[in-house]
């Protein structure tokens, strides 16, 4: 029983985590007032960058730096047309999606049958061969430790750093962050690619460790889901965390029904996880102005420094 | 008068937008210890060239010189270094931001939170002016933001103050306060340049005046020694006009609430509660009040844009608080809302498209068809009848001045010969010029029969036009008390809903 329970856990974990990745990254792009739509692509096109150089290279870690590079740069275009040249970011956003689902489906086409050395999860022999406490703390893939980490710095940094204050004035009003004396576009340019290199480094995720193989459009629509996570998280990074892997746990337990033969509708379990993933993360947020409070003003609001 | 250099020094400062010449070779000298007044309207480039002593926007063409020595002010950053303080006229705060986070945002070096709370404090209560650094700023009325921006500034003992329209939203005891703060700032040595269009204040406060007209300077001089006329023909280089205004005659009540109770519209709005008032034909109502007290959803409750039982709102004894905005206009309600650019008309369409919005009902439309020749016609006459400045009846409205466009709106819901007008902030950013234009209009309105109500924040502008005013606090709404039976003072109290009002 307790065994059943720790491996529910832990592959709530393994499924929520580009989820986590991603969504913090776009979370800090959407805290600088700054709406990128193109997550799913950014995570293709890391994905792929980072199979393909494993492939190659037989150093996942190598890929995954590549996937963070690739991902940062798919955000850099982005910037580019969004943030400098003051087009609409939903258009935009919109855009950079369908590329990266076609480059990656392009560049992947050879590497479909394609094997990688996969990030293998951690193996500390005293530790994580311990009952229950191993495989519940000390037996994941060193990126489920990273999205952990990534969650308490970003909450760190946007709550308690000047940096975050900054960033979070920029998403605020960025007029007037310009009226004091603060570089508007500079500070949405590194959100955006801070934003892109987590998007890559989920689907890196994806092709590297969770399932290490390469498939057109694997990321199967978790970029969409990391951008309603950070609406409904109310752009709260622990919220976030706790909203991936409840989409996590719910998507498991929706396999676990069908396994176990109750007569349900495929279509209305698989629609579960986003049901409950919505409804709680609503309930959790229904005041107002703390909504208010946590939601960047000016979210999708081109600025003009010279207007 | 102090001697040696002055504090600040500008030289032949130009600045040009496309074709516009905002400032055109101003000369300007602010020393310590004096408060310099920036006079001129709306567009004369006061804002500007605050802009550019505040290292926000760069001059094409001038010199700055700092106690005597040539200065290039690149950013805020330089010229907060160099000892210079801004207020801003549109506040730049977050509103989801603690006190002691929008300070923090300006300051240069990183500051502990303990640390800046308690300096915060120290300087508030020195120049009286209490804050509490842990509150948000969207739960802070809007003399209390303003005391955020000037402890900013204090925080950094700054040699040059700069005020760009203070008072434009305070209260008459609130302005008392912010002048005793600045003659004290003054005594200090601290070089203050208090840019405003208000006459009255400016030779109430001010040591020196500069005056802007179209870009340049028009002149210099002592304001206490010049009376307003002279000084209003020097900034908008005529006499000032003033509406005439007999006493009105007042009729049958057409526009009336009863126990009126509205929630607040968004998190941040305030909710209604109890709200009576009578709109007599003939008459102008004011309703005097703080931004932020309920102006917002009094308004949408009168103009139809949020419905409510029926009885609580009625035009000419027939209840339409159930009714939306189209079916209130069939009433005889016309509504000049406060934003013109996107609520009292649409900036990107043209003038006769924005007549064809308001008034489809009135013969425009004939079987679903828009009749293009009539539209036109319609927008042709609004324009003449007030004289807008626009191209004509195709130009888009966004290309219009705030002054224009709102001439052209009033002109627009006038056509409609309505029983009820309703206007917010009629002449907010308007200048002097348009603003008596647009007062008399109201007035004109009134003595044809027609009943006026008028929301403003312009204690100036609701006695100069208002039979009776009304003060709005914190969502209720005091019985309007005739003009000639109360003053500013006692109107301001209410606004500041301090207690005692009622006995003023």
């Amino acid at each position: 029983m307790i065994d059943t329970l720790v491996g529910i856990v832990a592959l709530t974990l393994a499924a929520g985590t580009p989820l986590v990745i991603a969504a913090l990254g776009e979370l800090v792009v959407e805290r600088s007032g700054v709406l990128n739509l193109g997550v799913e692509g950014m995570m293709l096109i890391g994905a792929v960058a980072g199979f393909i150089v494993t492939v190659h290279t037989h150093m996942p870690w190598l890929g995954v730096a590549a996937a963070i590079v690739a991902g940062a740069a798919m955000a850099l275009v982005f910037a580019i047309v969004a943030v400098s040249l003051q087009a609409n970011q939903v258009a935009s956003g919109l855009a950079l999606s369908l590329l990266g689902i076609g480059l990656s489906a392009f560049v992947g086409q050879p590497y479909v049958a394609a094997v990688v050395d996969p990030i293998k999860a951690i193996n500390w022999p005293p530790l994580s061969s311990l009952p229950v406490l191993g495989p519940l703390l000390f037996a994941y893939n060193p990126l489920v430790y990273v999205s952990v980490a990534l969650a308490a710095g970003v909450h760190l940094f946007l709550l308690h750093s000047r940096a975050g204050l900054v960033l979070r004035a920029v998403g605020e009003s960025p007029r007037s962050a310009h009226a004091i004396g603060y570089r508007v576009l500079a500070i949405r340019y590194a959100a955006v690619l801070f934003g892109g290199a987590c998007a890559g480094l989920a689907g890196a995720y994806l092709s590297l460790a969770f399932t290490p193989l390469w498939s057109e459009g694997m990321t199967s629509g978790r970029g969409w889901i990391a951008l309603a996570l950070v609406v409904f998280a109310t752009w709260r990074p622990y919220r976030v965390l706790l909203g991936a892997w409840l989409f996590g746990a719910v998507t498991l337990a929706q396999f676990q029904v069908q396994a176990a033969g109750i007569e349900i509708a495929p279509q209305l379990l698989a629609m579960l996880p986003y049901a409950a993933t919505i409804v709680v993360l609503a309930w959790m947020s229904r005041d107002a102005a703390a909504i208010r409070r946590h939601s960047p003003a000016s979210l999708g609001k081109p600025f003009h420094p010279q207007r | 008068m102090t001697h040696g250099n002055p504090r600040l020094e500008l030289a032949g400062i130009t600045k040009r937008y496309g074709d516009v010449v905002a400032n055109d070779a101003i000369d300007l000298a602010v020393h310590a210890g004096e408060i310099h007044a920036l006079l001129g309207e709306n567009g004369a480039g006061k804002s500007t060239l605050s802009k550019i002593i505040y290292g926000v926007v760069r001059p094409d063409a001038g010199t700055l010189r700092w106690e005597g020595r040539a200065v290039e002010i690149a950013s805020p950053g330089d010229a907060r270094r160099l000892g210079i303080g801004m207020v801003f006229q549109h506040f730049s705060l977050f509103e989801s931001l603690r006190v002691v986070d929008n300070i923090a945002l300006g300051e240069d070096g990183p500051a502990s939170g303990a640390a800046l709370s308690a300096s915060i404090r120290g300087i508030s209560h020195a120049y009286g002016l209490p804050l509490d650094p842990s509150r948000y700023v969207h739960t802070m009325s809007v003399g209390e933001r303003q005391r955020v921006e000037i402890v900013r500034c204090l925080l950094q003992s700054p040699k040059l103050l700069v005020m760009d329209e203070p008072t434009s939203v305070l209260t008459p005891q609130a302005v008392e306060r912010l002048f005793a703060t600045l003659r004290s700032l003054a005594a200090e040595g601290t070089a203050i340049l208090y840019i405003s269009h208000k006459l009255a204040e400016i030779r109430a406060l001010c040591d020196r005046a500069t005056i802007l007209r179209d870009g340049r300077v028009t002149g210099e001089c002592d304001p206490r020694a010049e009376d307003q006329a002279s000084l209003a023909r020097m900034m908008i280089g005529s006499d000032l006009p003033h509406p005439r205004h007999r006493a009105a005659i007042p009729g049958a009540t057409m526009l009336a609430a009863r126990a009126l109770d509205l929630p607040a519209g968004d998190p941040f709005g305030t909710p209604l509660a109890g709200v009576d008032l009578d709109v007599r034909a003939g008459e102008i109502v004011g309703i005097a009040g703080i931004s932020g007290n309920g102006q917002r959803e009094l308004l949408a409750a009168l103009s139809g844009e949020r419905t409510t039982r029926a009885d609580a709102v009625a035009i000419d004894g027939v209840g339409v608080g159930h009714l939306g905005i189209a079916a209130r206009r069939r009433h005889g309600l016309a509504y000049v809302p406060e934003e013109r650019q996107g609520r009292g008309a649409v900036p990107e369409l043209s003038l006769a498209d924005n007549t064809l919005l308001s008034a489809s009902a009135q013969g425009l439309v004939r079987h679903g068809i828009v009749d293009r020749r009539a539209t036109r016609a319609r927008a042709r006459d609004a324009i003449a009848a007030f004289r807008v400045k626009a191209a004509g009846p195709d130009a888009l409205a966004e290309t219009l001045s705030g002054g224009n466009l709102q001439k052209f709106i009033l002109a627009r819901e006038m056509q409609q010969s309505p029983k009820v007008l309703i206007a917010a902030q009629p002449t907010w950013g308007v200048d002097i010029g348009a603003s008596a234009e647009i007062r008399q209009a109201l007035v004109d309105l009134r003595d044809a029969g027609a009943a006026v109500l008028v929301v403003s924040e312009d204690l100036d502008e609701l006695f100069e036009i208002a039979d009776r005013i009304a003060v709005i606090a914190r969502g209720r709404l005091s019985p309007a008390m005739p003009v000639t039976g109360t003053d500013p003072e006692a109107i301001g109290l209410a606004m500041a809903g301090e207690p005692g009002a009622r006995a003023a």
